[in-house]
């Protein structure tokens, strides 16, 4: 049964597969996929720029993260939310527990309030357990939560950098191309963004556009960088103790596993 | 059963004379995994991978129940209860990445498991049984991997359920009632992620009891072995403890120094980045992909892109993906050859690297965007991919000369064998 069926329903399948495959490559001929602005001049991110998380000995600079927090709450929270991160999160970038207290009291977002009793709504400062506020945004596009930004696009920090820093006009060979292409109005062109117009007007435009406390020059590319370490440790703020972690894991299991070839080989050396 | 020579368990210590009276587990594990279980003394370590996937079931068991400790089911707050674990629970960042990539370490483990048994035909009788249960294993294995994809509630969580579950809406006449009722609703929502909770708590625990059958089985004839002739005399076998437990021993620790690296250091490479974002019904995502080991299978349903004769093509690809998996059930019926190894099948070997190369290649496709080239290349590897077991195993095993095999094991291994001469 099994030898008589099995064959006949493979060569169903087979002939199924083998239309399917006549009429796609009929339809390519007669009608080859069109190719689309997106496709030819979308650029993945910049790879020479290097953080000091890359690779597997990689750490947080907390200096550099407390600038990108800097570059954070002055020009992205504007649009951006970063709801993961509770003010208490920012001790681990080298806030004393006063300024963590300082930095919540004076977040410009208050925290809301709803009294039960009297059915008003009010506000009040935020303490260091409370998360980072919400942001209410009206205009145009949907700005994302930043809290895992990184890990959320292909490229994590290096997308990030790029997009920052890669809004361009729009190429003249792309509208020679692709005249229906132009990026509309309120729009603007970055070859790094999935469908090159993004909503978002380009965020860091001038250098000294915040003023960093730790005397480092803030240039766009300077801004970029920081913000996009920062980024990246709100996305994963374990990332230290998970290196510090594999490694004692993994020189532990290697040691043990050479013994265990040892003893392997020992048990074994009767048979062979 | 067991061979006649099984050394048989003596318990020396009062308390283990006691216990074997009263309830005779030592004996059990004795007779099962010790000292009194003869395994053929050839096994190469392509035999390691059984001990491996069990493992893995453990491991995914034990993360997993910590991890529902902390998770909440519920659309509004899961993705959120996520990086909750991630952030706030101690060591929850390790459980999860630990969780996460040890369905894929599961997965690598048993497919290298599956194509040694295709390589040295472990599914023919008298083992057939064995490989029927361990197909029941891999299809709970995808149930339990997909619903479990489904809880972060990402993007890819949420899309690959619509499409995944959307399947069951090309079956004829009944199709979409049957999808709303799976679901509980017209698309993924609360519903359908609080049964996917439910489930995928459960049936980690069904794999372990078809496991045990699987291993029940097993012990009836006894392992297979790489020249695939069988365990004739006491020279042929070594006790499983201490020497497969040894390199059992030593497979784990390679096994576990692979994974470690990956969970440690790049503890998101096998996942999709889309799933960082939290579920958003009124956004699709540009490309819909389901984790890496679902990509061959995940091309053969895409491979189907016109009708054929009577057959809508959506019918015929989730019949087609179905069929993949199912074919498997007759492989002790489709391969006829009285040889088992492909050590001694010079024509079978040929076809079966073919197939692993195939079986890369729909991979390859599979994760790859929906565009022409790569759905043209799935449909072609596809077909080789039924031909293979339905039309190329029973051809190649009733014309092939198989080379000629050893007497025994024995002399597999060292060359003579007293009991030739006997």
């Amino acid at each position: 049964m099994v030898r008589i069926f099995g064959p006949l329903v493979g060569l169903f399948f087979a002939a199924a597969l083998l239309w399917s495959f006549g009429v796609g490559v009929v339809q390519q001929i007669r009608e080859p996929d069109p190719s689309t602005a997106a496709k030819d001049f979308h650029l993945d991110p910049k790879e020479d720029v290097k953080f000091t998380f890359d690779g597997p000995f990689g750490t947080f600079n907390n200096r550099q993260l407390q600038r990108g927090f800097q570059v954070y709450k002055e020009v992205c929270n504007n649009c951006h939310s970063l709801k993961q991160i509770a003010f208490r999160n920012l001790a681990d970038l080298g806030y004393t527990p006063a300024e963590v207290k300082a930095i919540a009291k004076d977040w410009a977002t208050k925290a809301k309030t709803f009294d039960v009793k009297t059915g008003d709504a009010g506000e009040r400062p935020n303490i260091p357990s409370d998360h980072i506020p919400p942001v209410y945004y009206a205009g145009t596009g949907n700005p994302p939560d930043l809290s895992l930004i990184t890990k959320a696009r292909h490229g994590g920090a290096n997308y990030v950098y790029s997009l920052l820093t890669g809004y361009t006009d729009q190429p003249a060979a792309l509208l020679k191309k692709y005249p229906d292409s132009k990026t509309p109005d309120g729009l603007y062109y970055n070859p790094y963004f999935a469908n090159l117009n993004i909503a978002m007007p380009p965020p860091l435009t001038t250098d000294g556009q915040v003023t960093y406390s730790d005397g480092t020059k803030a240039t766009v590319g300077q801004m970029a960088k920081d913000v996009a370490a920062f980024l990246t440790w709100t996305a994963e703020p374990k990332m230290e103790k998970r290196k510090q972690t594999g490694w004692a894991v993994v020189l532990f299991l290697i040691a043990a596993t050479s013994l265990a070839y040892l003893a392997k080989r020992n048990i074994w050396a009767d048979v062979h | 059963m067991s061979f006649p020579w099984a050394k048989h368990y003596k318990p020396t210590h009062p308390l283990m004379v006691y216990l074997d009276e009263k309830l005779p587990l030592p004996r059990f594990v004795y007779n099962a995994v010790g000292g009194g279980f003869p395994v053929p003394r050839n096994l190469n370590y392509a035999w390691n991978f059984g001990v491996l996937a069990g493992f893995c079931l453990v491991l995914q068991i034990v993360t997993g129940v910590i991890l529902a400790m902390h998770y909440a089911a519920n659309q509004l707050v899961a993705f959120d209860s996520v990086e909750h674990i991630m952030r706030d629970v101690n060591w929850g960042w390790m459980l999860r990445y630990a969780h996460a990539n040890g369905a894929s370490a599961f997965f690598v483990v048993v497919y290298i498991h599956i194509f040694r048994g295709f390589f040295y035909a472990s599914y023919k009788p008298p083992r057939e049984m064995i490989w029927l249960l361990g197909v029941v294993i891999f299809l709970l294995m995808m149930a339990t991997a997909f619903m479990g994809y489904v809880l972060p509630w990402g993007q890819m969580s949420f899309w690959g359920a619509k499409v995944i579950t959307g399947l069951f809406s090309a079956i004829p006449l009944v199709g979409e009632p049957l999808q709303q009722w799976l679901l509980g609703g017209f698309a993924p929502d609360n519903a359908a992620l609080n049964r996917f909770f439910s489930l995928h708590f459960l049936l980690p625990f069904v794999i372990a009891a078809v496991i045990i059958l699987h291993i029940w089985a097993l012990h009836i004839p006894g392992s297979s072995n790489p020249t695939g002739v069988e365990v004739k005399s006491e020279s042929d076998t070594v006790p499983f403890h201490p020497y497969y437990t040894a390199k059992d021993g030593f497979g784990l620790g390679v096994f576990l120094v692979l994974y470690c690296t990956f969970l440690f250091f790049f503890p998101n490479a096998l996942g999709h980045p889309d799933n960082y974002i939290a579920a958003n019904p009124m956004s699709t995502p540009a490309h819909i992909v389901p984790e890496w080991y679902f990509w061959p299978f995940y091309a053969i349903l895409r491979a189907f892109t016109a009708d054929f004769l009577f057959f809508p093509a959506k019918l015929m690809g989730v019949l087609a993906m179905f069929s993949a998996i199912l074919v498997w059930f007759f492989l002790p019926w489709l391969d006829t050859s009285p040889v088992r190894s492909g050590h001694y099948r010079p024509l079978f070997r040929k076809f079966y690297w073919l197939l692993v190369i195939d079986v890369l290649v729909l991979g390859y496709c599979g994760g790859s965007p929906a565009e022409t080239k790569y759905v043209l290349i799935s449909q072609i590897a596809a077909t080789y991919y039924f031909l293979h077991f339905l039309v190329i195993l029973p051809i190649v095993s009733s014309i092939e000369k198989p080379e000629p095999l050893p007497f025994s094991i024995t002399q597999a291994v060292l060359g003579t064998d007293e009991a030739v001469a006997a």
